[in-house]
């Protein structure tokens, strides 16, 4: 059991794809999960480990422009795709209309479930840029929140696809509806500098005071 | 009360931008060099003796690091009665309770070490339920009881499984119930939940060459889990820094200590390394800690006038294998025993009961949910059994000003008014009426009862709870300027959602009259360089916060004053903080904050003051001690605050299944600080309590011990499309004198009337009464059919 657990370590396959617009291509083992390549080979810790079992959608990331629960996916999988995560969509100038919409409807609290929550509501509004409660309840009902009680979550969705529908999404800075490639409406451009700017690696903490 | 600038204004979350675009950082997004990952290894057994633990062959493993086990931590923890050790030392008694520990270079190293480690169990008989557990012959699950560390308020009682036995006296329960006409026993039972918060538990740490010990936790009290540590491992704690990077969720299950012993221990044997403990969402389930169970069993005596003259309340906790903390739920639960009512006769016991379950501990509401399931199911039956509509009856029995509760105080006019809250959910939903007609036609419900025969019923109940914590239990905050006058303020409350960050800046903007701008409130406390605090609980942040930072607020007044009275040659008592600068309203003069804050300099050069710098604390006064007999006590606990909630619910007649349609809710907070953060606890209180009320339920295996339902997928937690039609919140405001402008906790009473609520909407639409938490479709469906059986 010992020997096969280093087996796998040693096992590496090397994959290219684009992740908040910029070219990746890193060796990676065949058991590592999307999330975990994300996480801690490129430090976007946006996306978050809450159950690595599907069920709590805190992991959430867009492949090739569908959300995905990037903990059921591997990283192998991810050969030759284009991933947004939350650090791809927006940052304090440039907001995204969804995360805007979910700070003026108070639809964040500890924040955890809160990158999930606006990678399946981009998922969800790049199917159907005009869902009714039913629709965006539905859509929703994978990620999980234990805080708000999703009253401002549902909210903050209504109105951020209001916004999304009548505002051309370049005046957010953001690129326009699906392209070639597959990018979801309200993104910004891969490669702009604001997708840049998200995607930092911050210091390390210290050994010692 | 006059508009304010700030306070009461709907302010947008302080730090919303950076959990919206994913740069919060969480204690599992820090990176540390060569991280060693802990596995910790759990017991299989319910109650068992442990004969030995060999772990030679796991420790020689490639990879392995440290191993750990109870004969090298023999040390024992807990916050209020130190029952637990970081290992099992000579027996466990859960399934999950840690017996050992490796830390390795890579999570599948340590995976693979563990199963080499040998442990020899004697099992025991296990105890599952609290019956068995005060049986006279029951096995014993702590034999050394009598000779733990405990606090003097606790009182555990050796030779039994009792943890602690809390009882109210009031006046002569017996006489008063042999002269009432009607009498009403009923008994109830919640099971043990889980708080399933979406980030797991967390701990890292490191105990360096120099002798330091670093620890990085997702806790609520990092003062608290340093003060506990320090104790466990016989460290200074100027040895000792824990800091609280952002928190994703708590609900009381990240309150004391939880990881951080075990990470701890193993960073002492793996020297200079950091060590992670991450548990996965199976083991958060059964191996961190949970909400206690309650067995209750209520008798009310009641007059013909609709006055309840006497009320037992027999309250029977399990608290599963250990009670270093729960034991303070059933203290809680003991002194509240009699909810939001005026009981003139009144005998109570709240007792712990250990069980060979997962470790119960506080959880959002501590004891008081569960409590108010059993009284307020009660205080409906009463009042249907006596012919009074229940919002009379409870109209009829409320505590309020001069009233006086189970252990004797009497409430003044500033305590919250309960009465006004019922009168607003019975408005707002129409308890006495029909169905509201647009929810008939609404998709969520059309879609769940298909169509078929519905039943339609309205149902309330109350809710009251004070903080739960030591009389001495303080806040304090540090408040500075930058050179460009931007005001920072250093709080150890943990802002892990409620919002705490948000409203200390809006009280320190408000007090100082500064742009929302230029405050800035440094949560993610590090006891090296933050201000104490005891611990984020008992929905006390705003409350103790609060008012810390409006008495640090008039310090930096006072020392602005000084230097600008100087300036301006003009009285202190003339200046007032007016956007920014201190200002002389007689003269219209004034002085930007930015020429004060760091001391100012004449235009000949000589400079007087300093920076402006306050420290500041508060701590509750005049709290008493309950009598140790009868817990009679003039002012045992800091406030309450009171609410209530009224449901509707629809029951399809043919499956049981019911949907929750329309909520109102309503609070007295004393004031309302930030709407959408208040809000934001109230639909998010509602939603937790649907969840325990109608669907979780931590289940165990009788054959095993382990718990059946340790996942997301069997153990369902609410989603969107359970999220009521119609959530109508209100708010009464009662200012509390030693609130912060007036403010009480909030956090934790929004999710305690909800099961009760549902319970008895229920039993209005279709007249069957489930005594057993969660109510599920099954047990309705089986009450109507015995109903129907009935005839
Ligand atoms: S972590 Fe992927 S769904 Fe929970
Ligand atoms: S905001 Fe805490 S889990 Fe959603």
């Amino acid at each position: 059991m010992v020997e096969r657990a280093y087996a796998r370590r040693t096992m590496s396959t090397t994959i290219s794809l684009r992740v908040n617009g910029q070219d990746e291509r890193h060796d990676v083992e065949p058991n590592q999960t999307l999330l975990a390549f994300l996480r801690d080979t490129l430090d976007l810790t946006g996306a978050k480990e809450g159950c690595n079992e599907g069920e709590c959608g805190a992991c959430m990331v867009l492949v090739d422009g569908r959300a995905v629960n990037s903990c059921l996916m591997l990283a192998v999988e991810a050969d030759g795709r284009e991933i947004i995560t939350i650090e791809g969509i927006g940052d304090a100038e440039h907001l995204h209309p969804l995360q805007a919409a979910f700070l003026k409807h108070t639809a964040v609290q500890c924040g955890f479930c809160t990158p999930g929550m606006i990678m399946t509501a981009i998922g969800l509004l790049a199917e159907n840029p005009d869902p009714d409660e039913a629709a965006v309840r539905e859509a929703m009902a994978g990620s999980l929140c234990r805080c708000t009680g999703y009253r401002q979550i549902l909210d903050a969705i209504h109105e951020a696809a209001g916004v999304m529908r009548v505002v051309p999404a370049v005046e957010f800075g953001m690129r326009g509806p699906a392209g070639p490639s597959g990018v979801a409406p309200g993104l910004m451009a891969p490669g702009s500098a604001e997708a840049a700017a998200g995607v930092k690696v911050l210091g390390l903490p210290e050994m010692a005071p | 009360m006059s508009e304010n600038r700030w306070v009461g204004q709907a302010v947008d979350r302080v730090d919303g931008v950076e959990k919206v675009t994913g740069s919060a950082r969480y204690t599992a997004d820090l990176k540390f060099p060569r991280l060693l990952h802990a596995h910790v290894i759990r017991s299989p057994h319910p109650h068992a003796r442990v004969l030995a633990v060999r772990m030679e062959r796991a420790a020689r493993m490639p990879g392995v690091r440290a191993v750990a086990s109870g004969r090298d931590f023999p040390f024992h923890t807990g916050i209020y009665l130190k029952d637990q050790t970081v290992f099992a030392t000579d027996r466990v008694r859960y399934v999950g309770d840690p017996v050992a520990a490796i830390a390795a270079e890579s999570e599948e190293a340590a995976l693979a070490a563990a199963a080499l480690v040998e442990i020899d169990y004697d099992p025991l008989p296990p105890v599952y339920d609290v019956l068995a557990g005060i049986a006279p012959d029951a096995p014993l699950i702590h034999p050394d009881l009598g000779s733990y560390e405990c606090v003097p308020w606790i009182t555990p009682k050796p030779g039994t499984n009792i943890c602690n036995h809390l009882k109210v006296r009031k006046g002569d329960y017996a006489a008063a119930l042999a002269t009432c006409r009607r009498v009403f026993d009923n008994t109830f039972e919640v099971p043990q939940v889980q708080h399933v918060p979406i980030e797991p538990h967390v701990s890292v740490a490191c105990f360096d060459l120099a002798g330091k010990v670093i620890v990085h936790t997702s806790a609520q009290s990092p003062f608290t889990v340093r003060h506990l540590l320090c104790a466990c491992f016989s460290l200074s704690h100027g040895d000792v820094q824990v800091t609280v990077p952002a928190v994703g969720g708590g609900f009381g299950g990240k309150a004391g200590i939880n990881l951080e012993p075990i990470a701890v221990a193993l960073a002492m044997k793996a020297r200079g390394r950091w060590v992670r403990v991450m548990v996965d969402r199976a083991e958060e389930f059964y191996a961190t800690v949970v909400r206690q169970a309650l067995t209750a069993r209520l008798v009310s005596g009641v007059d013909d006038d609709g006055r309840v003259r006497a009320q037992k309340m027999h309250y029977l906790w399990g608290c599963g294998g250990y009670g270093g903390y729960g034991v303070n739920v059933v203290r809680a639960a003991g002194y509240t025993c009699g909810g939001a009512y005026e009981f003139p006769n009144v005998e109570g016991d709240s007792i712990g009961v250990y069980t060979n379950r997962p470790v119960g501990s506080a959880y959002r509401g501590f004891g008081m949910q569960e409590i108010h399931w059993a009284l307020e199911q009660q205080m409906d039956i009463v009042a249907r059994g006596i012919g009074m509509h229940p919002v009379d009856f409870r109209l009829l029995n409320c505590l309020g000003p001069g009233k006086t509760t189970v252990t004797g105080q009497v409430l003044d006019a500033h305590v919250g008014r309960v009465d006004l809250c019922i009168k607003r959910v019975d408005e707002a939903l129409d308890l006495r009426g029909g169905a509201a007609s647009h929810l008939r036609s609404d998709e969520v419900l059309d879609r769940r009862a298909n169509g078929r025969q519905a039943f339609h019923g309205k149902g309330m109940a109350c809710a009251v709870k004070a903080p739960a914590m030591p009389n001495d239990a303080a806040s304090s905050v540090v408040m500075k300027f930058a050179e460009d006058a931007t005001l920072e303020i250093l709080v150890s409350g943990i802002d892990y959602g409620q919002g705490l960050k948000t409203v200390a800046a809006q009280f320190a903007a408000e007090a100082l009259d500064l742009p929302m701008e230029s405050v800035r409130v440094r949560g993610n406390p590090d006891t090296n360089l933050s201000p104490y605090d005891w611990q984020t609980v008992a929905s006390r942040q705003t409350w103790a916060t609060g008012n810390a930072i409006l008495k640090g607020a008039e310090e930096l007044k006072r020392q602005l004053f000084v230097v600008a009275a100087q300036v301006l040659d003009v009285s202190v008592s003339e200046l007032e903080c007016h956007d920014g600068a201190v200002v002389h309203p007689p003269s219209g003069r004034s002085i930007p904050l930015m020429r004060l804050v760091m001391g100012y300099q004449f235009p000949d050069g000589h400079a007087i003051g300093g920076p402006v710098a306050a420290t500041s604390s508060f701590m509750p006064e005049g709290l008493l001690f309950l009598d140790p007999e009868t817990s009679q006590s003039a002012k045992p606990v800091a406030k309450w605050t009171f609410g209530a909630q009224a449901v509707e619910v629809t029951v399809d007649a043919e499956t049981g299944q019911y949907t929750v349609d329309r909520v109102a809710a309503c609070y007295d907070v004393g004031r309302v600080i930030n709407p959408g953060l208040i809000r934001g606890q109230t639909y998010g209180g509602i939603v937790q309590g649907l969840g325990t009320g109608m669907m979780e339920e931590l289940r165990i295996d009788r054959a095993t011990g382990r718990i059946a339902n340790a996942s997301l997928m069997d153990y369902k937690i609410p989603s969107s499309e359970d999220v009521p039609v119609e959530m109508l919140v209100s708010y009464v405001e009662t200012p509390q004198t030693d609130g912060p402008m007036g403010a009480r906790g909030i956090g934790e009473h929004t999710m305690i009337p909800t099961p009760a609520a549902i319970a008895n909407a229920i039993f209005d639409a279709c007249g069957v009464r489930i005594h057993e938490m969660p109510i599920t479709a099954e047990k309705v469906l089986a009450a109507l059919r015995a109903k129907e059986a009935r005839g």
